[in-house]
């Protein structure tokens, strides 16, 4: 079971008292997270847009227009399996230089937690049960016919197709839907990014790093020449993101 | 805000100054239900003084160079706010290049990015522009002021509005904007079938899902949809229209040649009253726009990845998918902004 603490109520009380009795002791921490990209070992920022420079483990080259994905459900667990899930999400804008840092309104408490994790997507809980405005303004929604929600990634470039022609790329993550039938049928594809067992000291930012050329790589070698666009009602396609996903994200540091 | 209203009406007592009447926008229930709040800069608040007055310049030829042309006169009511014209007249009789945009939900465009290729910041701002554009009303602002500081009018209306009688270019283009952000349309047939209070026809329904299907029209990742009905996403692009790009746009605006022949997606509200459609006004029909997207797609180094197949000239519709699609995106008209303004 988890347990979700009121915790935005008790760390403006505790901001207040902490004003009024002058501790210097906080005992409440203001978690970051911070967003970097690379392919492979070099990093990628926006300024790197719009250039064909990347190989991808099939062997195309590439250049990346747009890249922006939601994260959610950043949740601290302790050892003993209590549980502190931050409010909010982030929709990750590279192509835009924002929201590349997302500090939760919530705090957490010091103390050693033997897992930090988030949310690459938005769980079919979060995905479905509302209706957000700011991601509906930024065109994020999923089209009703494949099931509703969010889209979790939006990648996209052109690459040099096997007749040399420079084509446009569309990889699009989304849930799994097969809408062929008289009734959809779904696959889960959002997944939990590990960071790992941490000790929270005093404020702490996470440097999270996705290195983009994953996302074509392992286990599944992706073939742009075959799969480029039209990506979303693709259910075999979806879960081969979804497996491919799984290792993009990589802990950096914890600064604090 | 409250406080800053009874401040104000405090301090009247003793100087009888105008307090002009706050007169919030009305935002419609779709938007309220799936949208950001509107975009109302803080030292621009709505009041029915200022409403009124942008009103009143936004249709007076007043501000052109020889008293010949209104802002109206190429932002018709009747059109959306646009004219028929695919390069619009100025005061000279010089055409622009360019298609004269229609005015409508102008407060939800969130970056604020005016124009085809979003050269200008803010609507305020904007209305600075045409005044003087030598293509346009070719005035000066020196000239305008003086114009309406001697009217037998505006001084009187500035007062109620603004607080002073000294008419300067800033308070011209305030009060237009307020105007401008009052043009909201929201109440289309496709509005109404959302609201439950319409029934689409089987082809407006079978047009909305090629809108939206990834395999067929594809356009709901650039144009909105039933959750952002903006119907747009104020966002720029090079939708295929040239092999060759003359005209850079967004790329004249920010010197990156990888913004080339990127142009701020239009609304595809009211289409019935904007003819002719894109940046330049090429396409005088629909028929002639989802042709385009279906077999006469261009390639070039910034169409976007979006428009695909383009080695197949676009999307492939069938004919009946074609109409279908056109009922569609005339179910996005509204009639009742039309007639209302
Ligand atoms: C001679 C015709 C003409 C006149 C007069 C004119 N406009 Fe325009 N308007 C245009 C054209 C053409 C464009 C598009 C120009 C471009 O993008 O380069 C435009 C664009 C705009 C836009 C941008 C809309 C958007 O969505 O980005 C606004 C707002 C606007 N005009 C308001 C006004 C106002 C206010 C006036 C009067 C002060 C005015 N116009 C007078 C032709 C005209
Ligand atoms: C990649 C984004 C993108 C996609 C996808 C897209 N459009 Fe567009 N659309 C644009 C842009 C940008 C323009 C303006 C281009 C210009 O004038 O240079 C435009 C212009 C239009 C216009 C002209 C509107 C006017 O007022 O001038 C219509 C109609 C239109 N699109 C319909 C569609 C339809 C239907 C589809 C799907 C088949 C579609 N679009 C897909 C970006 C897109």
């Amino acid at each position: 079971m988890q347990k979700i603490f009121p915790i935005l109520f008790f760390s403006s009380i505790i901001l207040i008292s902490c004003a009024t009795d002058n501790d210097d002791e906080i005992s409440e921490a203001i978690v970051t997270f911070n967003f970097s990209h690379s392919w492979d070992a070099t990093a990628v920022t926006n300024s790197n847009f719009n250039t064909i420079q990347y190989t991808n483990a099939n062997g195309e080259e590439l250049s990346i227009t747009k890249l922006r994905y939601l994260i959610s459900n950043i949740t601290f667990q302790k050892s003993d399996g209590e549980t502190f899930v931050l409010d909010g999400y982030n929709l990750v804008d590279v192509t835009n230089n924002t929201n590349l840092s997302f500090s939760p309104t919530t705090t957490i408490p010091k103390g050693t937690y033997s897992n930090v994790s988030f949310t690459f997507g938005f769980n079919n809980d979060d995905n479905y049960n509302n209706n957000y405005p700011d991601l509906n303004a930024a065109s994020w929604s999923v089209p009703a016919m494949l099931g509703g929600g969010y889209h979790y990634m939006q990648l996209e470039g052109r690459f040099i197709n096997n007749i040399t022609t420079q084509t446009g790329y569309v990889f699009h993550a989304i849930r799994a839907v097969d809408n062929s039938g008289a009734t959809p049928v779904f696959g889960d594809t959002f997944f939990e990014v590990d960071l790992g067992e941490v000790t929270i000291t005093n404020n702490a930012s996470f440097e999270i790093n996705m290195n983009i050329a994953e996302w074509f790589k392992n286990p599944n070698t992706w073939d742009l020449n075959v799969l480029n666009n039209m990506l979303m009602p693709n259910f075999s396609a979806q879960l081969m993101m979804f497996q491919n996903g799984q290792d993009v994200f990589s802990l950096n540091a914890i600064n604090q | 805000m409250l406080l800053f209203f009874i401040c104000a009406s405090c301090s009247d007592e003793s100087v009888d100054k105008y307090v002009p009447t706050p007169s919030p926008l009305q935002i419609p229930q779709l938007f309220q239900n799936n949208l950001l709040a509107p975009v109302i800069p803080t030292d621009n608040p709505q009041t029915v003084e200022g409403i009124a007055l942008g009103e009143k310049l936004f249709f007076d030829p007043i501000l052109s160079v020889n008293n010949t042309q209104a802002c109206v006169d190429c932002h018709a009511p009747g059109n959306a706010f646009t004219d028929t014209n695919q390069f619009s007249d100025g005061v000279d009789g010089f055409f622009g290049s360019r298609n004269a945009m229609p005015l409508f939900n102008l407060a939800w465009n969130y970056d604020e990015k005016f124009f085809w290729d979003g050269r200008v910041f803010s609507l305020e701002h904007q209305a600075f522009q045409p005044v003087t554009d030598p293509l346009e009303m070719h005035n000066t602002w020196t000239q305008v002021e003086q114009k309406l500081q001697q009217h037998s009018e505006y001084p009187n209306l500035f007062e109620q509005a603004f607080g002073t009688s000294t008419i300067d270019s800033v308070l011209v283009t305030k009060a237009i904007a307020q105007f401008e952000r009052t043009l909201i349309s929201s109440n289309s047939k496709f509005d109404k079938h959302l609201l439950g209070e319409a029934t689409l026809t089987p082809e407006e329904l079978n047009g909305f899902n090629i809108f939206m299907d990834e395999t067929k029209g594809d356009c709901f990742h650039c144009h909105g949809s039933d959750k952002n009905p903006l119907w747009t996403d104020n966002i720029f692009h090079n939708n295929g229209l040239d092999a060759t790009i003359t005209d850079l746009g967004l790329g004249e605006v920010t010197g990156d040649p990888a913004d080339n022949g990127k142009f701020k997606t239009p609304s595809l509200r009211n289409l019935a009253f904007t003819a002719p459609y894109m940046h330049d006004g090429r396409f005088t029909t629909l028929d002639e726009v989802i042709n385009h997207y279906s077999e006469g797609l261009q390639n070039s180094l910034t169409i976007d990845p979006l428009m695909k197949k383009v080695a197949q000239g676009g999307v492939q519709l069938s004919s009946q998918d074609k109409a279908d699609l056109k009922a569609f995106l005339l179910a996005l008209s509204d009639y009742h902004f039309i007639d209302k303004n």
